[in-house]
Parts: C-alpha cells; sequence; structure tokens
C-alpha cells in the first residue's frame, strides 16, 4: 500500500506547493491593489477597483472543473501539455490566484487606518506603506490566509485526476469510488487529513509566534 | 510660521455638501504652542489635517514658512511632511514592531545609515524617559508610554511642527499632566512650534499660550489663553471654561436673591497675587460677602474671578468699585 501512497503525497506535495506559490503571485498583488485603489485609500482608482473586482468575482464563480478544461490553452503553452500532473498545476494556479486575492484584502484591510494615516504623515511613499507598513502590520493574519489556500488546494487536487494528473486525492478515487478497495481509500484519506492538520497547525504557530499584538 | 487663510473644506455626500471648514484664517508663531478647541464635529480634526494635506482644503491656502503647502506636488508635499511630526488620540503605532522599530521608521524613510539611525533612537529613547523599554512592543506598554513612544517617533526627524490630533484624549488625568508637561518641555529645548487640537480645557489652560474656539467649522473666538480666561465672549468659551469648575456660577448666584449689589472682579496675573478685596474693605465703608470664586493656574500666569456682595452706602459702594477698577482688575455689575 505505502508503494501507491506515497508517491501519491509527493504528487501533491509538488502540485500544491508550486500552485500556492504562483497562486501567491499572482493572487498577492491584486490582494493589495484590491485595497490600495479602494475609495478612501492611498492610491485611490474607483475605475480599476471596480474592474478587478469584477475579473476576481468572474473567475471565482468558475466550477473548478470546468475551469480546468478551460485553461487547457494556456497550460499547453505554459508546460507544453495539458493532461498530467505538471499540467494540473496551471489550472490550480488560476483558480486559486482570485481566492488569495480575497484572503490577501480581508487581511490588508485589518491594518488600522490609523497607522496607514501616520505613514503618510511622516512622508512615506505608497510603494513604502505598502512594504514597510501594511504587509509587516497584517503578516500573522496573512500567514493564516496562506495556509487557508493550501488547504483549498489540497482539496482542489483531488480533482487531478479528471485530467490525468495524481496526487492523494485522485488514488482516494480510484482505487475507491472506482475499484471499491476500501482500504487504499481509507489510507489515503488519512494521509490528507494528517496533512491538513499538520499544515493547519504549523500555520497558527507560525501566526502567533509573528504576532506582537 | 504657519499662516492660514481663508481655509474651507467640504465633503459631498449624494444629496448634499457638508462644510466641515468654513472661512478659516489663523497665523500660528513660532516657538508657540497653539490650541484649537472645539466640541466633536467642530471641524478640529479637519483644520490640522490640513495643515499637512492628509485631507485636502476645498478652497484657502497654508503657508509653512512662506512655503505654500496647498500648492505643492505630491513628491515636495511628501518632503515637506518631514518637517512636522503628528501625534494621534489612538497613538497608531506599529503594533508589530518594538518601540526600537517604531521610531528607527521616520529614519529608515531617509535612509540613513544603521550606526546614525542607533544613536539617533536611543537619545530620543532617553529623552522621553523610556530607554529601558527599547525592544519591548507596543502591546507591552501603557496608554502613557505608547504616546512617549509616538512623539519620540514624531520628533525622530527634528520637525519644526509638532501636530497633536487629540494627543492626550485617551489618557487619564495624571499621564495627561505628564504629556503635557513633555510637549512644554520639547517647545522650550527644541523650540518646536505645536499645534493641539482637543476637546479639553485643561490642556488649554495647561499649556497653551494662545487658543481659537472652532464651531461649526469656523473660528467664533481666538485670543490669549490669559485673555480668554480672563474675558471670555462667546458662550462656547464661556461654557468650556466653566467645565474646568464643576459649579457654574451662573446657575448658582441670582441678583434677586441678595440685597447688596453684586459684582464679578475678573483678575489675571499679578493682581491675583495682591490683598485687593482687603484694601477696598479697609478703605471704604462698606460689608463684603464672597459668594463664589475661583482660579485657574495657567501655564505661564493665572486667571481667576470672584463674585462679592457689596452692602452699604450707594456712593460709598460707587467709589469702591471705582477703586477697584484703578487696580488693574476688570469689574462687572451684575
Amino acid at each position: 500500500m505505502a508503494e501507491l501512497i506515497i508517491p501519491s503525497l509527493l504528487e501533491t506535495i509538488y502540485m500544491v506547493s508550486l500552485s500556492t506559490l504562483f497562486s501567491l503571485i499572482i493572487g498577492f498583488p491584486l490582494g493589495v491593489l484590491l485595497v490600495i485603489t479602494e475609495k478612501g485609500n492611498i492610491w485611490e482608482r474607483p475605475l480599476l477597483n471596480q474592474l478587478l473586482n469584477g475579473i476576481i468575482n468572474i473567475l471565482r464563480s468558475f466550477p473548478f472543473i470546468i475551469l480546468m478544461i478551460l485553461v487547457f490553452p494556456i497550460s499547453k503553452l505554459i508546460v507544453g501539455q495539458t493532461i498530467g500532473t505538471t499540467a494540473t498545476i496551471v489550472p490550480l494556479s488560476i483558480a486559486a490566484a482570485p481566492f488569495v486575492a480575497r484572503i490577501m484584502e480581508s487581511s490588508l484591510k485589518e491594518v488600522d487606518k490609523g497607522i496607514i494615516e501616520f505613514s503618510l504623515s511622516m512622508g512615506a511613499s505608497i510603494p513604502e506603506i505598502i512594504f514597510k507598513v501594511l504587509i509587516p502590520e497584517a503578516l500573522p493574519s496573512l500567514i493564516l490566509g496562506i495556509t487557508m489556500t493550501i488547504i483549498n488546494l489540497i482539496g482542489y487536487s483531488a480533482m487531478a485526476g479528471a485530467i490525468g494528473g495524481g496526487g492523494l486525492g485522485n488514488l482516494a478515487i480510484r482505487y475507491g469510488l472506482y475499484r471499491f478497495e476500501t482500504d487504499i481509500m481509507i489510507a489515503s484519506v488519512f494521509v490528507i487529513i494528517l496533512l491538513v492538520q499538520g499544515i493547519q497547525f504549523i500555520g497558527n504557530r507560525l501566526s502567533t509566534i509573528v504576532n506582537k499584538k | 510660521m504657519i499662516k492660514i487663510e481663508n481655509l474651507s473644506k467640504s465633503f459631498k455626500s449624494v444629496n448634499n455638501t457638508i462644510w466641515a471648514l468654513k472661512d478659516v484664517s489663523l497665523h500660528i508663531k513660532k516657538g508657540e504652542i497653539f490650541g484649537i478647541i472645539g466640541l466633536s464635529g467642530a471641524g478640529k480634526s479637519t483644520l490640522i489635517r490640513c495643515i499637512n494635506r492628509l485631507e485636502e482644503p476645498t478652497s484657502g491656502k497654508i503657508f509653512i514658512e512662506g512655503v505654500e503647502i496647498t500648492a505643492l506636488d505630491k513628491k515636495s508635499l511628501r518632503q515637506s511632511r518631514k518637517n512636522m511630526g503628528m501625534i494621534f488620540q489612538h497613538f497608531n503605532l506599529l503594533q508589530q514592531k518594538t518601540v526600537y522599530k517604531n521610531i528607527a521608521f521616520p529614519l529608515e524613510l531617509e535612509r540613513l545609515p544603521k550606526k546614525e539611525i542607533d544613536r539617533r533612537v536611543d537619545t530620543l529613547l532617553e529623552y522621553v524617559e523610556l530607554s529601558d523599554k527599547r525592544d519591548a512592543y507596543p502591546s507591552q506598554l501603557s496608554g502613557g508610554q505608547k504616546q512617549r513612544v509616538a512623539i519620540a517617533r514624531a520628533l525622530a526627524n527634528n520637525p519644526k511642527i509638532l501636530l497633536s490630533d487629540e494627543g492626550t484624549s485617551a489618557l487619564d488625568p495624571k499621564t495627561t499632566k505628564s504629556i503635557l508637561e513633555l510637549l512644554n518641555r520639547i517647545r522650550k529645548e527644541l523650540n518646536v512650534t505645536i499645534i493641539m487640537i482637543t476637546h479639553q480645557m485643561e490642556v488649554i489652560k495647561d499649556i497653551c499660550d494662545r487658543v481659537a474656539i472652532i464651531e461649526n467649522g469656523k473660528i467664533i473666538e481666538m485670543n490669549t489663553v490669559e485673555e480668554l480666561f480672563k474675558n471670555p465672549k462667546t458662550s462656547t468659551a464661556k461654557s468650556f471654561i466653566s467645565s474646568l469648575n464643576p459649579i457654574d456660577e451662573n446657575g448658582l448666584i441670582d441678583p434677586k436673591k441678595f440685597k447688596g449689589t453684586l459684582i464679578r472682579l475678573s483678575y489675571l496675573g499679578e493682581s491675583a497675587k495682591q490683598p485687593i478685596v482687603s484694601h477696598m474693605v479697609k478703605k471704604f465703608d462698606i460689608d463684603v460677602n464672597i459668594l463664589s470664586g475661583n482660579i485657574n493656574q495657567l501655564m505661564s500666569t493665572s486667571a481667576g474671578y470672584l463674585i462679592l456682595e457689596l452692602t452699604g452706602n450707594a456712593q460709598e459702594i460707587n467709589q469702591a468699585i471705582e477703586f477697584l477698577k484703578s487696580k488693574d482688575v476688570s469689574v462687572e455689575v451684575i
């Protein structure tokens, strides 16, 4: 059984870590933009803000399974193939990016307006406020948001099998659902549970350690 | 130092326009502690925020040392903000950074070398008497200590102006006193001009040189603190002064209930120290009954009032009142 579980676990880690990274690269700047372009914020741009909100809402509306197929051309362009474990990273990243944007937005909005006002009163520029004030002040909450993203991606990655990807979720579906090999299904689900618990634990701890508030 | 000319600020909402400031003109002198007092919603916070343009004025001009702040572009504005420190009611410290890092923040924005930042922060910590809290986080500090950190941080760039937006409003009376003492020291030793926004008359009384009273976006009275206490003109000014003394003289003393002549003496500074009433009693054949009195210790002097009932021969009373007037106290027959 271990010879089935371990490669699948590695595939899950591979898909989830890379798609977390890429969804952060796309979603984090979007989250920052959502916050700073809002009315009354440091870079007020109402039109851009509305546009971003619209795009993010549309992307979040797609059922993941449909999005996976819709992004085939993009996968082809980026990784050269449309199916397989690596190809799954593309739709996973694209699906998670708007989610990340929203999570980051709500974390950054927790930063007290007074602190932003103080930074402005000190003559700080917009990049200085973003990197030296907003992000460090929101860090504990951002860590929890990233934890949530990772766990969400573990869930999404279970659907990777639909386009030929591997991973634990796929293993559980293939063996448990299609072949009625319940023991393998139970084992893979158990490993997923451990993974989720472990990540949540680490995320919570990290957030508490960095939080000085 | 700071000149504000015909400053107005309006906030537009869907169906109406609210004027937070209407045609405000002010001239604040170098090295002075200038108080702006008003009830909440009077426009005082908007006014102080216009000085460093955290709030953009709708019309009017602001000059600081001859430079028209209201005409600066964004970049020059940021530069000029570095000459103005600001402290807030809720301190606005960076919660995730140590005391040291908080004070170093404006210096890091200036990209000063690490060694110089170190030296400057240590000097500032010593100045606000918090050297032992260097590595503490804001959540570990009391309100007074937080405001001291905020003051040190506001002073980091050696500003010429310090803006205090209700800087003592969240503190208890004892801590308020110590913060006010610190601000007064900053004015004296560092020659910083301080603008204090407050709704507390104690703040005005304790450290301000001059004061403007703001109501519905307009300055309704402006004077030296001594003069304001001696001779308040508007009812708002009077109620601010009486807020210092819980018993309201006007409510208590009804001239109709007394047989004699009621007079109200207002005295200021030197005249408060002389036994004028005693001299009057010895000199004229009248009786004096003290009904009410009070003295307020202002920063540099004292101001107070006394309400007396004078009984006796009408002519003697008139002469006594003339005598008082000659002694540099203002006399008002109630």
